[in-house]
């Protein structure tokens, strides 16, 4: 009976969405111009994934109001200039602060000067013949166009056009502090991470060993990364000094990637910056908490010929960069990967305007959301266990060889 | 990776790394740290309860089977201590049986003695008693012989004649 409901409910909901779809689809066909194009879709994509500088939920397209709230902008120019983001108008205006003009194009913000022209460039890499007579890769940057600022805004801001491909703004960019989109995320899901563990912490002093309610839930997934990841990887000696980094590794993963399945659609783990992070720190701990054992390991192979040691130290000790470095990047392109897909499928949706695509698509939007939803918990755990790997082979200590 | 390199940015970098060393120091102190040693010691708690059900099952073990040896040596020693009574109560009975023999026959004899004894004293009295009656009565018949004269004379003259005769 329930089942029959939950079944109806779904084609009923199937049918609505391709019903709205091809009526927004007829819609736009009709109007010609604003049919959505492939690149508006691309475009579309890839605002998603990219941070910005406001928290902008949805755009009313007839009125032109955006909804969502300001961040705080904090850049650094020869100089700390704060600002709130809304001071931007979505982009439509140059902020003065100081001495200095900043524009927000495309979620990047440049410093600009009125008077002086906005460079638009190509890159190119070229190979040329230096002075000595060697080959020596260079790039070269192509001026396509220079604009003054009111040509700027007339072509790009306010028309909502795009640069050429692969064009970027070759104007000075400042160092970005600024209160993202991501890094307000970052600082919300902290605190929901904190305010859980510490509620769970705290049920297990009322109950003596036992935890209640959350704490209840949460304990056999930490004891899964302490029995699971941990003590496998790095041994019962000294897994205890990296429990904290490892847990608190992997539930910020599974949140943030959780989050980012979220309609609000925030990703943060497909920042390369965010995953560098934790590469870095990863790298870090490794690095020095290693034991003596794992430096003579790469400097000084035991158990091969000299000669070999000698070619192995190099290979080793890129090794260990590399190892943490094959961690940010198949964190970054898994959560990105995914997100890239069901954007695309959900995109189809619309392309497709026709009963049959349409509820396909969605369909297949929701298993692959589904996927997700099992790769987010998924990616967390390669993180860790790679990352307790590597802590494991630098607190090795030879004696199980 | 041109694309991956412009989309780096610095103070994504910056932050992430800040709150999450943020997080990681306070959930370290506030979260980790009470609920691993929470479950540390339960689970050590529970170690120890199973490590003292063992000890206790093979220390329980133990008593059974040194209470069966004890029962064992009991019931030998119950069979030795009543082998023992039953002797010593024979030994006791016929000892008694002996003694109350002996004792019997030395009152026995002891009475024999006395009734010996007493015989003769009765027979000794008896004697003296009937002697004194005889006298008695001897003495009353010559008094009434002797109480006349002519009996005195008859009486002498009968002895005379006796005497006589003799």
């Amino acid at each position: 009976m329930i089942l029959k409901f939950i079944l109806n409910t779904f084609i009923l909901t199937m049918l609505t969405f391709s019903l709205s779809a091809e009526e927004t689809g007829s819609h736009e066909h009709s109007e010609g111009e604003k049919g959505l194009t492939k690149e508006e879709i691309d475009e579309g994509i890839d605002h998603h994934l990219q941070d910005a500088h406001s928290f902008h939920l949805m755009t009313n397209e007839e009125t032109g109001a955006h909804y969502g709230f300001p961040l705080p902008v904090i850049l650094w120019d020869d100089g700390l200039h704060m600002f709130m983001s809304s001071a931007f108008h979505h982009g439509e205006d140059l902020v003065k602060s100081g001495d200095k003009t900043f524009m927000l194009f495309h979620n990047k913000i440049y410093s600009i000067n009125e008077s002086e022209p906005i460079f638009i460039s190509k890159k190119r890499d070229t190979t040329i013949i230096n002075k000595e007579g060697k080959e020596e890769e260079i790039t070269v940057t192509d001026t396509i166009h220079s604009y003054s600022y009111s040509e700027f805004e007339q072509n790009f801001i306010s028309h909502e056009g795009h640069l050429p491909e692969e064009a970027f703004i070759a104007n000075a960019k400042p160092i970005d502090f600024s209160i993202t989109k991501n890094v307000f995320l970052i600082i919300v899901i902290g605190l929901i991470l904190f305010l859980m563990f510490f509620f769970a912490a705290r049920s297990y002093k009322k109950h003596g060993y036992l935890p209640s309610g959350l704490g209840r839930f949460l304990e056999p997934i930490i004891l899964f990364v302490r029995d699971n990841i941990a003590k496998p990887n790095i041994g019962e000696k000294h897994y205890k000094r990296y429990m904290g980094f490892l847990l608190t590794v992997f539930f910020f993963i599974w949140i943030v990637n959780l989050f980012g399945l979220t309609p609000i659609g925030v990703n943060i783990t497909n920042n390369i910056a965010v995953t560098s992070a934790l590469a870095v720190m990863v790298y870090l701990i490794t690095t020095f908490t290693a034991k003596k054992n794992y430096w003579l390991h790469i400097f000084w192979m035991p158990g091969v010929p000299v000669p070999m040691k000698f070619i192995l130290a190099p290979i080793e000790l890129l090794g260990t960069i590399i190892k943490p470095f094959s961690l940010l990047i198949r964190l970054y392109a898994n959560i990105t990967a995914g997100h890239i897909v069901i954007m695309s499928i959900l995109a189809m949706m619309m392309f497709l305007s026709s009963w049959i695509g349409s509820s396909l698509s969605f369909f297949l939007a929701i298993v692959l959301g589904i996927l997700e939803l099992l790769v987010a918990a998924l990616q967390a755990y390669i993180f860790t266990m790679l990352s307790a790997l590597y802590f494991g082979s630098a607190v090795d200590e030879g004696d199980h060889h | 990776m041109e694309k991956l390199i412009n989309e780096f940015s610095i103070g994504m970098f910056f932050w992430q790394t800040l709150l999450f060393l943020v997080l990681l120091f306070l959930l370290r102190k506030f979260a980790w740290k009470p609920i691993l040693k929470a479950v540390n010691s339960r689970e050590e708690n529970i170690q120890d309860a199973l490590d003292m059900a063992v000890k206790t099952k093979a220390e329980m073990k133990k008593l059974q089977t040194q209470n069966e040896n004890l029962v064992k040596e009991a019931r030998v020693e119950r069979d030795q201590m009543i082998k023992e009574a039953k002797e010593t109560g024979n030994k006791l009975v016929e000892d008694s049986k002996k003694k109350a023999k002996e004792e019997a026959d030395k009152i026995i004899e002891n009475a024999r003695a006395s009734i010996n004894s007493e015989k003769n004293a009765a027979i000794a009295e008896l004697k003296g008693q009937v002697a004194s009656v005889a006298l008695e009565i001897a003495e009353k018949m010559l008094r009434e012989e002797l109480s006349s004269s002519d009996k005195q004379k008859t009486l002498a003259s009968k002895l005379a004649e006796d005497i006589s005769l003799n």
